[in-house]
């Protein structure tokens, strides 16, 4: 069929240009596919900053509240409980929280701004089931060594009640503390760390 | 043939709105004045949100594309109260508002979609004094309205002018016949603003896609182009 | 280094070549590339009109994927199905996007399936040995329509619900079992919660699966007899010694790259709307639609939408229900027989007899009219108007039968023609431009240049109005 001599080189270069085009149109249209599956704004919307009150939270209670879907639970720890915690430090995999998730303010042995309240994100960093609220000393099920700490019922991981993880379990690392910071005395916000910061 | 089609196409109405015989005064909306619209988010707020509500527009969503920073939206454009994440809800209760005015007021999120700008216009500044309604007020775009002139002060009163059309006595005009506190000028500023701000609302993405539209199709043609040269190219082949 | 480069890029050629051996020895991949496009033989004189089959594939593939990433976000509940929609719309990130390709999808796939029809009509792609093309190709539009009218409930606006209450209602009319009829299609005494909820089961899964099957029998069909072409010439009639249809081409990479120049084109129009026109003045997305269903108020006027109006006209022409109803079945189930209607031998319009040229025209426009007259209100002025145009598209098809036999044919060639490309119209276009026109003095610019000025030439324009005239007439011999 061919009278003159195809010019190979040009069908190459305009298959590779076209190509190309078509490549980056592709991409362009996956970017709004791909990101129409990501949080929408009503999603965005339900993460906002919640505030919480702590005035009426007992010493030793568990309260819950959701921030972002989440389970987040806010605890008041008595000095008994602290004590244990600065002392019984040998089982922890990462005593010092180094490897863990926590705001700069957060930082600290307590991983709290102030000792007597915890706040963390109640889901275990193994699977993300919700660990339970286990206070008590050496219960039947959990052993003479456990002095109250969080117990996760799907694959038995065990946190202390700064949410740091023992050695020889399935989570890697401590319960994550969500940023935060205290409006007043007794008026704690949930999603933002300092004042200028807003969560978008 | 082919010339046929086409006449016949060119013979159809651009737009289909069911508007009847109502002569509807137009409106030019600006889509790019963030300004106007900020101003008409204020007024729809004051006047409008009482009994109806925006419940798809979120206060962030204004806070983002009519570039005003947050807390600026909710200090001047959202009722005290007001979260940033919120849709544009109304304070008023549904029961409350069928026992007041036998329906309850509905949302106008998509108003601007539904009925055509100049519709809005007219209907907002057609508001004209009758005493034999219930509530005092007739409107010339919406016969019978079961809604009270909310910007009455502003604008003041309209009486009609009268005229007979084949033994028909209708509206030749309306005038205005107790000035407000607004000058004509001002209240039809006014109200441009207003519709402004429900036309953006009706369909927020209006304003990134108008922007995005020019990349694509200039995207479309240079790959029509390459696609083109490519075929020439191949079709050489062909005798 | 280089080396190392090197013998790194053959042993993944290495792996690849493998691994495809590996996949083409268990299954017929080169077979159906071969089979379906680079060795399957296209007649060389494809036109304009022959674009419209790859178009409507990719608007396919369009609605799919625009529909699945919709039933991510959309609420089959007619409590929550239009917020729903206007949650697309807004809090999801580019959710408008997505929603206006689908909707703006559908209008398109009317507009390029009609098309396809079209050119199936004038080159007589209906006739033996394509009866059966044709018969899966109606079934693809009878689906399409299903596929349209379910839809466009989803978005449980005014014109949603009150289309589909009437379109519904329309079953009642068959006698005996009309009532209990549509009360099964509905799942209700009206439309409903149950409606909305059995229709996005259908537009989103039963349908699209009908679709895809059809269009797989549709191709598997055409691949089986052989395109037409617009000179309605066998081209398997006339082959080279290799077996090979002289005047046929691979469709890969032939068409497959015309293909592209198709869908360039397509695609920066479908943009054009979707950027700067979705609701195209009313006609792809009503107004009355923006309100919320409301089972207690019909609309003013309610119009289905653009692509269904000329079957609604005929429905509203005929003053009896029943009729009406049996007249807008009627309008499709001659679309299906055609094949067998058209006796005529000769398979494109270009060798056809006058009467038939004539007759298709009235046909068009008829369709065009009757689709103008579906969106206004039933005035008596257009419903008479209605009633004459119906008559003119059922006679169209109910006098093929008779006239066509006779017809008065001109030779078809052999071979196919010469087929006219965008750069010889192109040029046609420029010359009869300078026939209506005449070229003024040079003048000089303000910034430098020079542009000739031209002026309307009135001989010039009588003279080529007069040619297309005669051309045209020519061409309805």
């Amino acid at each position: 069929m061919a009278n003159e001599v195809v010019d190979k080189s040009k069908r190459q270069f305009l298959t590779t240009a076209l190509t190309a085009v078509g490549a980056v149109g592709t991409g362009y249209l996956a970017v709004p596919f791909i990101s129409q599956m990501q949080p929408s704004a009503r999603a965005m919307a339900a993460g906002a900053p919640i505030e919480i009150d702590i005035s009426r939270i007992e010493p030793g209670q568990l309260i819950r509240v959701a921030w972002r879907g989440k389970p987040v639970w806010v605890l008041s720890r008595t000095p008994e409980v602290l004590e244990i915690l600065e002392k019984d430090t040998v089982k922890l995999a990462d005593p010092n929280s180094a490897n863990s998730e926590q705001p700069e303010n957060s930082s600290n042995g307590y991983r709290s701004i102030r000792p007597e309240i915890f706040i963390a994100v109640g889901l275990c960093t193994h699977l993300g089931c919700s660990p339970t609220f286990r206070p008590e000393t050496a219960p039947n099920d959990l052993g003479d060594d456990w002095k109250g700490g969080f117990f996760c019922p799907c694959h038995g991981s065990g946190f202390d009640l700064a949410g740091r993880v023992f050695k020889s379990v399935p989570a890697p690392t401590n319960l994550v503390i969500p940023p935060y910071r205290y409006i007043t005395d007794t008026q704690i916000i949930i999603g933002e760390e300092s004042n200028k910061e807003t969560t978008a | 043939m082919k010339k046929i089609i086409y006449t016949l196409l060119l013979l159809l109405p651009i737009s289909v709105f069911a508007s009847g015989d109502i002569r509807l005064e137009s409106v030019d909306i600006d889509l790019s004045d963030f300004e106007a619209m900020q101003k008409g988010a204020k007024h729809y707020v004051n006047y409008c949100l009482g009994c109806h509500s925006l419940k798809h527009m979120r206060y962030k969503r204004i806070a983002i594309d009519l570039e005003i920073d947050e807390d600026t939206v909710l200090a001047e454009i959202a009722p005290e109260g007001a979260g940033i994440y919120e849709q544009m809800h109304t304070a008023m209760d549904k029961r409350d508002s069928s026992k007041w005015f036998g329906t309850t007021p509905p949302d106008l999120s998509l108003i601007a979609r539904s009925r055509e700008p100049d519709w809005i216009y007219s209907y907002l500044k057609g508001f004209y004094a009758d005493k034999s309604k219930p509530l005092g007020v007739n409107n010339t775009v919406f016969k019978d309205v079961g809604m009270p002139n909310m910007l009455w002060k502003l604008q003041g009163t309209q009486t009609p002018v009268f005229e007979t059309v084949e033994g028909r006595e209708v509206i030749a005009y309306i005038k205005l016949t107790e000035p407000g506190t607004l000058s004509p000028d001002e209240f039809d500023t006014m109200v441009t603003e207003l519709v402004n701000f429900l036309v953006y609302v009706g369909e927020p993405a209006q304003l990134e896609r108008k922007t995005m539209g020019k990349y694509v199709l200039l995207f479309f043609i240079i790959f029509t182009v390459i696609a083109y040269l490519l075929k020439k190219e191949y079709w050489k082949d062909i005798h | 280094m280089k080396n190392k480069i090197s013998a790194c890029t053959d042993s993944l050629k290495n792996g690849m070549n493998v691994s495809t051996e590996w996949v083409l020895k268990r299954f017929p991949m080169s077979k159906m590339w071969n089979d379906h496009m680079a060795q399957y033989y296209a007649p060389k004189n494809f036109n304009f009109w022959y674009f419209f089959g790859s178009l409507a594939l990719l608007i396919l593939v369009n609605q799919i994927i625009t529909g699945i990433l919709l039933t991510m976000n959309y609420k089959p509940d007619s409590a929550l199905a239009f917020d729903s929609v206007e949650y697309i719309m807004r809090d999801v990130n580019w959710g408008w996007l997505v929603r206006y390709m689908h909707s703006t999808g559908a209008s398109a796939f009317f507009i390029v399936i009609y098309l396809h029809m079209f050119r199936g009509m004038i080159y007589g792609s209906y006739k033996k040995p394509r009866e059966l093309v044709w018969i899966f190709g109606m079934l693809l539009f009878l689906c399409l329509m299903a596929e349209a009218f379910m839809g466009y409930l989803l978005p449980w606006g005014q014109m949603s619900y009150w289309g589909a209450q009437v379109i519904i209602s329309l079953f009642s009319a068959i006698p005996v079992i009309g009532e209990d009829l549509s009360l099964w299609i509905r799942g209700d005494y009206v439309i409903s919660d149950a409606t909305l909820n059995r229709f996005f089961a259908f537009h989103v899964i039963a349908v699209p699966l009908a679709l895809l099957i059809l269009v797989v029998l549709h191709i598997i069909a055409l691949h089986e007899v052989g395109s037409n072409n617009p000179d309605g010439v066998e081209i398997k009639e006339s082959k080279d010694p290799w077996g090979h249809p002289v005047d046929g081409i691979p469709f890969h990479p032939y068409y497959s790259v015309k293909d592209l120049v198709g869908v360039g084109v397509f695609l920066f129009f479908f943009a054009t709307i979707i950027f700067y026109m979705p609701e195209m003045g009313g006609y792809f997305l009503e107004h009355a639609n923006f309100i919320p269903a409301d089972p207690l108020k019909t609309p003013e006027h309610i119009a289905p939408l653009w692509y269904f109006t000329p079957f609604y006209a005929i429905l509203r022409a005929i003053p009896d229900k029943f009729l009406g109803v049996i007249a807008m079945g009627g309008a499709i189930v001659v679309l299906f027989l055609l094949p067998w209607l058209d006796r005529c031998k000769v398979k494109s319009i270009r060798y056809r007899g006058g009467i038939f040229k004539k007759a298709f025209v009235l046909f068009i426009i008829s369709f065009i009219i009757l689709g103008y007259l579906g969106t206004q209100p039933a005035t008596p002025g257009y419903t008479m108007l209605a009633r004459v145009f119906t008559a003119i598209y059922f006679g169209f098809f109910l006098l093929l039968p008779i006239y066509t036999p006779f017809e008065k044919t001109k030779p078809v060639p052999k071979r196919v023609t010469h087929e006219n490309s965008a750069e010889e119209g192109y040029s046609a276009l420029v010359e009869a431009f300078d026939k209506m026109t005449i070229k003024q003095e040079p003048v000089k610019t303000s910034w430098g240049g020079t542009i000739t000025p031209i002026k309307a030439n009135p001989a010039g324009i009588k003279k080529v109005l007069i040619q297309l005239a005669k051309k045209l007439k020519e061409s309805l011999d």
